[in-house]
């Protein structure tokens, strides 16, 4: 498939984009610019881009994003599943040479859960002993359970046994940082000329706003197998820049595209187009809070029967995105796909049971119902938001959109200043806890306000399973539980949307839509 | 001389003084604090970073610190971008954007004015309508459709451009967006140096001049052109500000690192220290523009002086 | 604001001689074709903008679900085709222009009517009040005025017509330079120190006298105005801060359909068409117009 695609890309790059010009430089387009590059700063999927070129974990991801060892050579778990303990490579080395060690990691931990740091991602690391308490209720960051046992062999003990950590310990939060660079230039570690990292690629120049350049780091570990040169991330945000700058060859991968293009870039790019399944929903919150409407579960599951997935993800999106009728999306590791259901129930069928299911609430052609729709500002999220309020109106319901930029409109639906709200959730890792917790009374980003004793307490048991598959039972059986409320309305399943250059070698599609620059590189 | 300079720019203090706490206490009303973001922040931390930037004092209290920064040079650091200040960020933006405005504002003088020129003295002629047509033709249509058109037309299909990126200000990166920036400046400069042009064609010194038998070139280049520039210089402020204005649109389409982004995403981030060191920054800019301008018209009408 | 211009005529009071005027001006207006086929193509498209939405066969929100982005067809009532919602455009292209047409007037009127009372009030009044009117809209000039609109869309989002009287109350200093410069020179004349020794009130002479005779100017004005406030809307149209759904502007339309040009070109061509032709119309018209009641041009 691989052989096929590059063969077909050669003949493209002939003709509609040019060759790169070096062909150990990659060029690639983020959606965004970085809000730093210090890795207990950032929380965007833009930023570990750059991140992760730049650092690596004690694992780390591999071109299809399998987790392999990273700075850990091996490691041993006890048998309680609490403490871990890694070995990790001696010939680890910061860009200006110096050793990476144990002591990296531990400098790291602390800091990124020290109040002080502000790290938006740090409860990332709650299930590590004490992190929480460090975090949120200030207590010594020393009682965190990281343990530097000496240079190269690294303790950590964790609150309970946590399947998932090990997936968890690639991700940007758990990189080291060099303890001898941040504490010489204190915060702005991170800037072009002060940074050090221990990644296959390091930092080089940073204009704001328009290209990050990072160079070929010759202390990393492996250098030899990395055949690029250098990297050069330009933040763009228009994605319709973005692809033309693909289009004219200026970029050789784009992270993203605009949707509507999805049938032009079909007919005219196809070798470069491409799309995978993305461990992400998207979704629409309903506010579960009393004096709503959507509080009655009967409205909510007439709105989510009315709803047409199909039509959504095939005539307004058409990438490729699956229709969504659960929480947690497919290819989640020990976990088995749920539906409600009526999902068997033809269209008509479903919307003859929301016509009984509103007059049973006591709404009607002479009783509307009016809806209070929040979307932010996108493109694509209002033209899902219209059709939601067009496939509706048969229902007697009256849609009023609101729309506000990314900020307020969070806050917004936090205040539960809504009916029907856009949301979407990206795994942070593998696991159907991660989707799921959103759903457990009193959880932050649990914007509806859905509170359901018998899902908290299955969640519970759940997180206090150690058998992997008997705790994915145990976690679809509440999922089962909430879709029967209606807890929220699935939309569909993201999928990723990248442009590669088909003569470039070595990316593969994966769910986590993870791409790492040292797996890449030019065909000759 | 001296005296007047320093008079305006003792006077553009309480301008100045104006679009601060406008525009600081315009954004600190907006709904939606920096911090707001798609994950919500744990309790304390919110707290915490609230208390850094001390956010959790009293808006007045939050206005007199700021004063009392700004006065010491102090923008404060970019709520969003951590690992800039908000001046090192207008210090690398700002070249970008000037280079791009003085090349726009050049551009658009150096085609405007001639077809101004040559559209009034062939008044109501073919000549006219097609010149003056063509220089409609670039307020008809908003500048952000004409930046991707160029891009799709010269980058991508011809590819004999760059379709976007700045590339340290290379040249070829930047013929396409002076010329979507300039386009709409042309069409104003051409109008009104039409009319002015018009104008004075039609007064009584040039019939003077005319009746003594001047050749038409010399009426035109040594009588009625000084005269006509005047009105054309004066809108000089206000197309620089035009410029500024759609630099923001173009920035964003060529991607082009200038400081017209930082402020439109400043105002949608509320990086409320980003947004305010922009709108000071260009608040003092266009107080020295107009000072400028108004200096370059009084060298140009011998009736204005302002030494006393 | 370079040039003061001269008062056009002499009239003795508003009326009689003020009719001959007008009649003047629109005899001369008549002659310049482009002026009166702009006149004429305007008043359809307001025609249009307003009865439209009314007669083609899709409703402004309606979805057509066999018709996403679909090219113009006659047969299924899809004259101009349909947008990537499938809803009719050229029922939304004509809605919309109801909104950008009314929009730009709310805020041109209200630049008006400040513009003209301060101009006239501080051109009336003279010396240090004038002085000190003045000094104001210099200060009003140095604002970065796009930076404001900006954060007032940010604060105030979601009431256009708000926004739009906001907008108008910062267009309107031009607007009162003009017509103080016209009220400086009109005071000075006949008619007006007859009417003062007469015992006429300030302030009917300003509005009965004076402002009446600076229209001519001020009417060219206007019809520059409402192109730029056009345009303004389409601008923050890009920026995502235009009017909201399931309302649409031409700025709305035509952001919209830059991103599909090369795919689905009607999106962006037919509203650009639409508001393309007004600009020119009134740019137009607004040149006729100049070249009508000014007599040094006759």
């Amino acid at each position: 498939m691989l052989k096929q695609r590059a063969l077909l890309g050669a003949c493209l790059t002939a003709g509609l984009l040019s060759s790169p010009l070096y062909a150990d430089t990659l060029r690639i387009s983020i959606m965004g610019e970085p809000a730093s590059l210090d890795p207990h700063k950032i929380s965007g999927t833009w930023e570990n881009d750059v991140a992760g070129d730049l650092f690596e974990g004690l694992i780390t991801e591999a071109a299809d994003g399998e987790r392999i060892p990273g700075v850990a050579e091996s490691w041993e778990i006890s048998d309680d599943g609490t403490v871990y303990t890694f070995t990790l490579r001696e010939d680890a080395r910061w860009s200006d040479g110096e050793p990476v060690t144990a002591e990296d990691f531990v400098f790291a931990f602390r800091r990124i859960l020290t109040p002080a740091t502000a790290a938006d991602y740090a409860y990332l690391l709650y299930p590590v002993k004490n992190a929480e308490a460090v975090y949120s209720e200030g207590a010594d960051p020393e009682t965190l359970g990281i343990e530097a046992l000496d240079a190269h062999t690294l303790q950590i003990t964790l609150e309970r046994s946590t399947p998932y950590f090990l997936d968890q310990l690639s991700h940007y939060t758990a990189y080291p940082v060099p303890r001898h660079v941040v504490e010489e230039h204190g915060d702005a570690w991170s800037r072009p000329g002060n940074m050090v990292s221990n990644g296959p690629f390091a930092l080089q120049r940073w204009q704001s706003q328009t290209r990050i350049e990072a160079v070929r780091n010759e202390h990393f570990h492996s250098h030899d197998d990395v055949a690029l040169e250098r990297v050069i991330y330009f933040p763009i945000e228009e994605r319709n820049t973005a692809l033309n700058r693909f289009r004219a060859g200026e970029i050789d991968v784009a992270r993203d595209f605009p949707t509507q293009q999805y049938d032009w870039l079909q007919d005219n790019l196809p070798e470069a187009t491409q799309t995978a399944p993305f461990l992400g929903i998207y979704y629409f919150v309903v506010n579960s809070r009393d004096g709503h409407p959507t509080a009655d579960p009967r409205v909510r599951e007439a709105l989510s029967l009315a709803t047409r997935r199909e039509v959504i993800t095939e005539q307004i999106l058409g990438t490729g995105e699956e229709p969504a009728y659960s929480f947690v999306p497919p290819g989640v590791s020990h976990y088995q796909p749920q539906q409600p259901e009526w999902v068997e129930l033809s269209q008509d069928e479903r919307m003859s049971r929301a016509s009984e299911l509103m007059q049973d609430a006591g709404y009607g052609p002479d009783n509307p119902l009016e809806l209070m729709l929040r979307y932010n500002t996108s493109e694509d999220h209002r033209r899902v938001s219209i059709a939601l309020g067009a496939m509706w109106e048969p229902l007697g319901v009256e849609v009023d959109l609101y729309n506000s930029e990314v900020a307020v409109h969070y806050a917004d639906l936090r205040q539960g200043d809504f009916d029907v709200g856009r949301a979407g959730w990206i795994g942070d890792y593998n696991d159907a806890q991660n989707f799921l917790s959103l759903l457990e009374s009193g959880v932050a980003n649990n914007y509806g306000a859905y509170s359901n004793p018998e899902f908290d307490s299955l969640m519970v048991e759940a997180s206090e399973t150690q058998d992997l598959d008997e705790r994915g039972e145990i976690m679809a059986q509440a999922e089962r539980l909430a879709l029967d409320d209606a807890a929220v309305l699935p939309i569909y399943y993201y999928v990723s949307r990248n442009l590669v250059n088909p003569s470039l070698q070595g990316w593969e599609n994966n769910i986590e839509d993870i791409h790492r620059s040292r797996w890449v590189s030019f065909e000759d | 001389m001296l005296y007047y300079v320093g008079k305006r720019l003792l006077q553009a203090i309480p301008t100045l003084l104006i679009v601060i706490t406008v525009s600081f206490f315009l954004m600190h009303m907006a709904p939606g604090g920096p911090f707001d973001g798609e994950r919500q922040l744990p309790a304390e931390i919110e707290a915490n970073l609230l208390a850094t930037y001390h956010l959790d004092q009293p808006v007045w209290k939050q206005y007199l610190l700021y004063m009392g920064n700004l006065l010491q040079g102090d923008f404060g650091p970019s709520f969003r971008y951590k690992d800039f200040t908000v001046t090192e960020l207008i210090m690398q933006g700002f070249p970008v954007s000037l280079e791009l405005g003085l090349w726009a504002i050049g551009l658009a003088l150096l085609i405007g004015l001639p077809m101004g020129i040559v559209a009034a003295i062939r008044r109501n002629s073919t000549v006219d309508y097609m010149v003056m047509g063509t220089a409609l033709a670039g307020v008809a249509v908003p500048n952000f459709v004409i930046a991707p058109l160029l891009a799709l037309v010269f980058g991508v299909l011809l590819a004999w451009l760059p379709v976007g990126g700045w590339n340290d200000g290379h040249w070829r990166n930047m013929v396409l967006p002076v010329v979507a920036l300039s386009i709409q400046q042309i069409a104003y400069i051409a109008r009104m140096m039409r009319a002015s042009m018009i104008e004075v064609l039609g007064s009584q010194y040039i019939r003077t001049a005319r009746a003594k038998g001047l050749a038409e070139y010399e009426v035109i280049w040594g009588h009625a052109l000084r005269p006509a520039l005047l009105p054309v210089v004066s809108y000089l402020g206000p197309a620089i500000a035009g410029i500024i204005t759609g630099s923001v649109v173009i920035e964003q389409i060529f991607g082009i690192p200038g400081i017209g982004r930082y402020f439109v995403q400043g105002a949608l981030n509320r990086d409320y220290t980003l947004v305010m060191g922009t709108v000071v920054f260009y608040g003092a800019l266009i107080v020295l523009i107009n000072l400028i301008v108004d200096l370059l018209y009084s060298a140009l009408d011998p009736q204005i002086r302002y030494d006393h | 604001m370079t040039t003061e211009p001269t008062p056009t005529t002499l009239p003795f009071d508003g009326n009689s001689a003020g009719e001959s005027l007008a009649g003047d001006a629109w005899r001369r207006l008549k002659q310049n074709r482009a002026a009166t086929f702009s006149l004429f193509l305007l008043g359809l498209i307001a025609i249009a903008c307003v009865a439209g939405p009314w007669l083609t066969p899709w409703g402004l929100n309606e979805v057509d679900w066999n018709a996403f982005t679909a090219p113009p067809s006659i047969a299924d009532g899809h004259y101009a085709g349909t947008d990537a919602n499938g809803r009719d455009l050229l029922t939304r292209t004509l809605y919309g222009g109801q909104i950008s047409l009314s929009v730009a007037l709310v805020a041109t009127l209200v630049s008006l009517v400040i513009g003209v009372l301060y101009g006239a009030i501080a051109g009336y009044m003279g010396g240090r009040v004038d002085n000190l009117m003045m000094r104001f809209v210099d200060i009003m000039y140095s604002l970065p005025f796009m930076f404001l609109v900006i954060l007032l869309m940010v604060v105030f989002g979601r009431n256009i017509l708000l926004i739009y009287a906001a907008i108008g109350a910062v267009e309107w200093l031009d607007m009162s330079r003009i017509v103080r410069g016209q009220t400086l020179a009109l005071k000075r004349r006949e008619f007006v120190e007859a009417a003062h020794a007469l015992g006429v009130k300030s302030t009917t002479i300003v509005t009965r006298h004076l402002i009446p005779n600076t229209l001519g100017p001020v009417i060219v004005y206007v019809t520059l105005t409402v192109p730029k406030v056009i345009l303004l809307e389409s601008f923050l149209s890009f920026l995502g801060l235009g009017v909201q759904e399931p309302m649409t502007s031409w700025g709305v339309l035509i952001s919209e359909g830059k991103d599909m040009m090369q795919s689905a070109p009607w999106m962006l061509l037919v509203p650009s068409a639409f508001l393309a032709i007004t600009l020119l119309c009134l740019n137009f018209l607004g040149d006729g117009l100049r070249d009508a009641l000014d007599p040094k041009t006759r």
